[in-house]
């Protein structure tokens, strides 16, 4: 045992690997299915067919959203770097070629990661393979998602969901939605179970879909429930109503997706980066790392500054998914790492765009697609307000009444 | 030419050169100058001013560097002792051994219960109480870097043992921590880059019982943009050594030191020199600044000062190095007091009143608490990553250009908060945050001093 943050010398395949997949697969088609919105990349068939493969082979510990579910295995008792961080550092890679094409790559979807945290052994094996969509947030509330209204009522062996869902991630292409529900509203959080509705469910109807700032290539819709009937046994977790328990079970989901959203930030900045760092050299501008940053060029010294907050979000994201990998309670490095992410994610890629001028503003390039695909990063899983709020109340050990 | 001079009101007292006296400003300065000259008289001052203490006041007090203790030459100019670098296994771990930790828990007990104590009149006297100095040597901080073989503690490569008693003794105090480190730095230098001659020389006084010298690696300079790789302080070529000129700034205990690292230009390259105190053309004056007043910051004035031809520690190379190891021991710092920060405002906001109910349950203060914590982490993550790499002998110049450029940032910042969430209280010294915000504002422009 020693301190050492390098890339895990076992998962660096695993990650040059997603690089050249992401090079030679996302790349060539990432402005195409930015214009064309609302069309389904064909080529990622192909692609996810490989990830299964992948997935399949034990080659790889999941390249996508899938791979984050927390197995009871004792397994080694030492330093483990296991499937966590695999899917972190290949997520990373995966977004640097397509954050979009990432959030809409088949039986990759962030409702297969809720799945894969919340479901049961039964359950995970019913729907293995399926592409799962979230569906959590409705037009009268964001962050605050215990102010779920969609509404599930048993009835007999079913549950009959009612309510509108808005920005479902890949919500038409998928092929089953998890829905957040409540079983009780008069019971708050703790009634709050997430549903798995497969595609073509009477009453399940995909009303719209939005046109966006960026992140294009992925599908966001507006879906409906009206006396949508869902088999009991599609409830993830346990049907229970623990109001000691509040919102654990549901939002357990976020602890896993946290580092994976910080990933995509991480992924689209590291592109903006990489290409930023090229077209300086290329206009002569180099930075010297054993120079201070304010004896150099003014465009050297930013994009050192821009590197080192790169760096910490990346390895804030490798911390996070490295105490998962290992059982320690993340909830509070998740937090740290989506909220450093989330904002540094903007920043660079914004501050790339300005440091190319107008090569970087133009549809020439790509550091204006990611200027606007980052944006999202920062919003969505828990907006960077609300990662404040729990580190705050992490930090301070205050309750959600006190630090309202 | 005295009427030209009385015009001309800039170019000191902080004023920019440009600026020139009206009629009325002439008028002013004048007034001010007798009143002040008058008033001291008055008060029967002037004495006084003329006794202020050494390390308290800058300007006219110089003396010649102590004449310490005369070091015997021994050994040849072959190379000396080298540490391995640590063994990696290639895992993620942000574990420490079990050495660095049992290390970082008795540093951290030295910081809590001695270091902390005395920070604040240490800080007012600019100076480190002796007896707290005696227990740092105790715990053997001078030995860390030193490699077993030459009776010091370090196993192999201590760059990540370094970062983290750095750390844990920073959240003392940085002055402290910093007058404590300083002659574990030469050793340390000693150690990296010694030949056989000056390992056997100058290491025993680190390593023995009781005759820990003061020591001090003089890197910065007083001047604006300084770039440490490039030294005006300049080494010339004699038949038998060589002439150092120049000025040194912000030189830790530099009026007690017995043995000086300095850093100079010789033949258009950076390099570092062993000077023993006490040779004629070299003077200290006492340096006090903003922060790191426990630290006893001296200016060192070398005039043609003589060193014999043994005395070049490595080569370019090896000061590159030795400015990157700097920066990463100042990092560490940063982490130390930061910390102390995050543990000092975050009881505070919750038990101050405001509106009815404590501070920390506005989200305007309770996320400049949340953002403390963040950067903090990221800072730490960094660091270590650059420390770690250091210790396994990689090449660490990103890394330590990433952790200084956001510590820097970080870290001030930091301590900019600490002082506004305590509002006027952060401004008054019944509270450590005052020292803490001038404290910070070294890092990313203080050069040598510590090393890991």
């Amino acid at each position: 045992m020693a301190i050492n943050l390098d890339d895990p010398k076992k998962l660096r395949g695993l990650r040059d690997q997603a690089h050249q997949v992401a090079m030679n697969m996302l790349r060539p088609i990432s402005r195409k299915y930015d214009r064309a919105e609302h069309t389904y990349p064909t080529e990622l068939d192909m692609l996810a067919a490989i990830l299964d493969g992948l997935n399949d082979s034990g080659t790889s510990q999941g390249a996508g959203a899938a791979g984050v579910r927390r197995t009871e295995d004792a397994g080694p008792t030492g330093n483990r770097n296991g499937a966590n961080m695999a899917t972190v550092m290949g997520a990373v890679e995966m977004c640097w070629g397509d954050v979009g094409m990432m959030l809409t790559m088949p039986r990759q979807g962030l409702g297969n990661s809720a799945i894969a945290s919340v479901a049961d052994e039964e359950q995970l094996e019913r729907f293995k393979g399926t592409w799962a969509s979230m569906a959590i947030t409705e037009p009268g509330f964001g962050s605050d998602s215990a102010a779920v209204s969609t509404t599930a009522v048993k009835d007999g062996d079913h549950y009959v969901l009612n309510g509108e869902k808005i920005f479902v991630t890949a919500g038409e292409r998928s092929d089953s939605v998890v829905v957040w529900a409540t079983l009780d509203k008069s019971l708050g959080r703790a009634a709050i179970k997430s549903f798995v509705v497969p595609k073509g469910t009477p009453g399940m109807k995909v009303e719209r879909l939005e046109h966006k700032l960026g992140i294009r290539v992925s599908d966001t819709a507006v879906i409906s429930f009206t006396d949508c009937r869902v088999p009991a046994e599609n409830l993830l977790g346990t049907p229970d109503i623990d109001v000691s328990k509040g919102f654990a079970g549901a939002m357990a989901t976020f602890d896993n997706t946290r580092p994976l959203v910080a990933a995509f930030a991480v992924g689209c900045a590291k592109a903006s980066l990489d290409l930023t760092r090229d077209l300086l050299d290329r206009a002569g501008v180099t930075v010297d790392y054993d120079r201070p940053a304010q004896n150099q060029v003014a465009a050297a010294a930013r994009f050192m500054q821009l590197e080192a907050d790169w760096n910490a979000a990346y390895l804030l994201m490798l911390q996070a998914a490295w105490m998962a990998d290992n059982r320690r309670p993340n909830s509070l490095e998740a937090s740290m790492a989506k909220a450093k992410a989330g904002r540094v994610g903007s920043e660079i890629t914004l501050a790339c765009v300005e440091l190319c001028s107008t090569v970087g503003y133009s549809e020439t390039e790509l550091l204006e697609k990611w200027a606007r695909d980052s944006k999202i990063l920062d919003i969505f899983e828990g907006t960077q307000q609300i990662q404040q709020l729990i580190v705050a109340r992490r930090v301070l050990g205050l309750t959600s009444a006190e630090l309202k | 030419m005295s009427l030209l001079n009385s015009l001309k009101g800039g170019g000191r007292h902080g004023v920019p050169s440009g600026d020139q006296r009206d009629a009325m400003g002439v008028l002013l300065a004048t007034v001010q100058k007798v009143t002040t000259s008058s008033l001291l008289d008055r008060l029967g001052m002037r004495k006084q001013a003329e006794q202020l203490v050494f390390t308290s006041t800058s300007g006219g007090f110089r003396v010649a560097a102590a004449a310490g203790r005369t070091w015997q030459k021994v050994g040849s100019q072959k190379a000396g002792v080298r540490a391995s670098r640590s063994a990696g296994d290639g895992v993620f771990d942000l574990t420490p051994t079990e050495d660095e930790q049992m290390l970082v828990d008795v540093v951290g007990e030295y910081a809590a219960e001695l270091v902390r104590p005395a920070a604040a009149a240490a800080d007012e006297a600019c100076a480190t109480p002796p007896e707290v100095l005696a227990a740092g040597l105790e715990i053997g901080l001078p030995m860390l870097g030193v490699p077993e073989a030459l009776g010091g503690i370090a196993e192999t490569r201590s760059a990540m043992a370094g970062t983290l008693v750095a750390e844990a003794l920073a959240r003392g105090d940085m002055g402290i921590a910093v007058a404590a480190l300083a002659p574990g730095a030469v050793a340390t230098a000693l150690g990296l880059w010694g030949t056989e001659e000056q390992q056997r020389t100058y290491l025993p006084a680190f390593t023995g019982e009781k005759t820990t010298p003061a020591a001090t690696l003089a890197l910065s300079e007083p001047r604006v943009l300084f770039d440490p790789l490039e030294p005006a302080t300049t080494a010339t070529r004699t038949d038998d050594g060589f002439l150092l000129s120049g000025t040194k700034s912000a030189v830790v205990r530099g009026a007690e030191a017995e043995l000086f690292v300095v850093g100079a230009t010789l033949d258009g390259l950076p390099t570092l020199f062993l000077l023993e105190s006490g040779p004629p053309g070299l003077e200290v004056e006492a340096d006090p600044s903003m922060g790191l007043r426990a630290a006893a910051l001296t200016r060192l004035t070398l005039t043609d000062v003589r060193i014999p031809a043994g005395n070049v520690l490595g080569d370019a190379d090896s000061y590159r190095e030795c400015v990157r190891l700097s920066r990463l021991a100042w990092c560490a710092l940063s982490l130390g007091t930061a910390q102390a920060v995050l543990d000092y405002v975050t009881p505070y906001v919750k038990e101050r009143q405001a509106f009815g109910e404590p501070i920390a349950h506005r989200q305007s203060v309770a996320f400049m608490v949340a953002n403390i914590a963040i950067e903090l982490q990221a800072m730490r993550a960094l660091t270590y990553k650059a420390a770690s790499r250091a210790a396994r002998g990689k090449d660490v110049a990103r890394d330590v250009a990433w952790a200084r450029k956001l510590c820097a940032e970080k870290a001030m910042q930091i301590g900019n908060d600490g002082v506004q969430l305590l509002g006027g209280h952060g401004f008054i010294k019944e509270h450590p945050v005052e020292r803490w915000y001038r404290d910070l504002r070294a890092i990313g422009l203080m050069e040598g001093a510590v090393l890991v």
